[in-house]
């Protein structure tokens, strides 16, 4: 049995961020817009885990799960996305990671969307998107899961 | 919910993934974990690594996860990193994730950052790895920022403490002269495939021939963490830290010791916290009188203490 307890009555000094995994899935050296993305989102608030370049959907499911993330933002300019995206959603959904927001952005054709909206990707970001606009978006929709209060 | 407990104490890892955050943010459940777990830690050995920025502390531990797991042991890393003291986010490292780890249950990595708290510690570093010793990893590493003050802390917390030096950052062994150096029980000069490291690891060698008997003992390591060059023998230090520890009792000593300065953190923070609540209420009249001297600060501070409620609530009413 647990009993239940109870935060220390005060005033918290930090708030609960959500936490946001970056990853660059597989051959793919552009690693600009992942990071300035990084660096808007840690403006914004947010804890942001870069992956590093070169990932495997294993690795990343692997991290997202470890790092228990809210949020799996997938950047994606070498052409590879619907090769890479279904093995990383069904990899996500293997670690046990149904609830987290699945984000893309990069080089990706507008006729490829739906394909990607279908596999459980809730949105994709192309280049010249303003940073605020995505920032908004995963505040909106990242899932409503207790992180404390 | 309290089902993620029992899912934890079945070994699953997605729920400790889970369960850490409830830890880290203090949540009911993480509360009731923390104290529910702890009767079950004390197997693991703490390893903290600090050491500046840049020193290699991330690439040194993704090299020692690499060996430890040679040798069989499980490893667990919590990985701090500071926040941005303006809006409290933070971009996390990358380095230990370069491993080839991806299916291998024998090795967890967590980040975490500092969340306001200046200095290289997060607030549930400790507790956070009281759950990870209770899950069962037989090493646990906690990186930190260190930064003259702050790498004192870090040595509290753990049961070997290892230094990353690196040749170039000038003025670290400057900085070691003020009293850092008692703090390592294991130097490590990294970036020893860099021309200037025979001039640190020279510098620190004598730097502890002068400092006598109680430092000369502590082993330093030159290593190249980037080809895993000298790692093996880092790793054996460590393990070797931890048989001498058990050998002359030491062991204990230290984890009270850890336990404590855990006890002072935890009730410190909550003193804050209500301090700083109790500051927050102070009337406009309490302000006023202050601002036109008719209390002195000091008088004010003491009013303040003594209408603090110092209790540390664990149970819900
Ligand atoms: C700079 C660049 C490079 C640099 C990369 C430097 C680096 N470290 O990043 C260098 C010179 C190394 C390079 C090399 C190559 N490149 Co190049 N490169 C570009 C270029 C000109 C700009 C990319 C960039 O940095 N943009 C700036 C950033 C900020 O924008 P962004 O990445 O698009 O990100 C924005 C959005 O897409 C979105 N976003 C991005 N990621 C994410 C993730 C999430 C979660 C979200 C929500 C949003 C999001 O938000 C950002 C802000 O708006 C593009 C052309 C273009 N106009 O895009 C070609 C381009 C991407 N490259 C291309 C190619 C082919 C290559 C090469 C294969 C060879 C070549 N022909 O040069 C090599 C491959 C290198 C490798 N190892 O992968 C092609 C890709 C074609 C394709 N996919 O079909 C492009 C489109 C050029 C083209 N028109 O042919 N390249
Ligand atoms: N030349 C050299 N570079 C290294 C070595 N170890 C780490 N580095 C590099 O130093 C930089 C910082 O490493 P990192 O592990 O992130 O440092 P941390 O901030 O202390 O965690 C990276 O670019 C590493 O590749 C080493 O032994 N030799
Ligand atoms: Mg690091």
């Amino acid at each position: 049995m647990v009993e239940q307890a109870v935060a220390a009555t005060g005033r918290r000094r930090w708030s609960r961020p959500l936490r946001v995994l970056i990853a660059k899935p597989g051959l793919d050296g552009h690693d600009r817009g992942a990071k300035v993305l990084a660096r808007a989102l840690r403006d914004a608030g947010m804890e942001v885990i870069y992956t590093g370049l070169f990932q495997t959907p294993e690795r990343i499911a692997r991290a997202a799960a470890d790092e228990d993330v809210d949020v799996v933002g997938l950047s994606i300019l070498s052409g590879a996305h619907n090769q890479l995206f279904p093995l990383i959603m069904q990899e996500l959904r293997r670690a046990g990671l149904d609830d987290v927001l699945v984000v893309a952005g990069g080089i990706i054709p507008k006729e490829d969307i739906p394909h990607l909206h279908a596999l459980g990707i809730a949105a994709v970001f192309g280049p010249g998107t303003p940073l605020h606009e995505i920032i908004e978006f995963i505040r909106e929709h990242a899932p409503d899961r207790e992180r404390g209060s | 919910m309290s089902d993620l407990l029992a899912r934890v104490r079945a070994g699953d890892r997605r729920a400790l993934a889970r369960l850490l955050t409830h830890v880290e943010n203090r949540t009911p459940l993480g509360l009731a974990a923390e104290r529910e777990f702890f009767r079950q830690t004390g197997r693991a050995h703490l390893v903290g690594i600090t050491g500046p920025p840049g020193a290699g502390k991330s690439t040194v531990i993704a090299a020692l996860v690499r060996e430890a797991r040679r040798l069989g042991l499980t490893i667990a890393v919590l990985a701090v990193d500071p926040t941005s003291p303006i809006t409290g986010g933070a971009v996390m490292g990358d380095r230990i994730r370069m491993l080839d780890i991806a299916s291998d249950d024998g090795v967890f990595v967590r980040s975490l950052t500092s969340r306001g708290r200046s200095g290289g510690l997060a607030p549930s570093l400790c507790t956070m790895a009281h759950l990870l010793d209770a899950f069962g990893f037989d090493l646990i590493v906690l990186e930190t920022v260190g930064a003259g003050q702050d790498d004192v802390e870090i040595a509290r917390l753990a049961d070997t403490t290892v230094l990353v030096l690196v040749p170039g950052l000038g003025d670290h062994v400057q900085a070691l002269k003020a009293g850092t150096l008692e703090i390592a029980d294991i130097f490590v000069v990294n970036k020893a495939d860099l021309p200037e490291a025979a001039r640190l690891l020279a510098d620190l060698r004598s730097l502890q021939r002068l400092a006598g008997t109680a430092s000369s003992h502590i082993p330093i390591h030159a290593t190249v963490a980037t080809t895993g060059d000298g790692i093996a023998l880092l790793l054996q230090s460590i393990l070797d830290h931890r048989k001498q520890l058990d050998a002359t009792g030491q062991r204990l000593e230290r984890l009270q010791r850890r336990l404590l300065s855990e006890v002072r953190f935890l009730a410190l923070e909550a003193l804050e916290e209500r301090l700083d609540s109790a500051l927050a209420a102070l009337s406009e009249d309490e302000r006023a009188a202050l601002g036109a001297r008719q209390v002195d600060p000091r008088t004010l501070a003491a009013r303040l203490l003594e209408g603090l409620q110092l209790n540390l609530p664990l149970e819900s009413r």
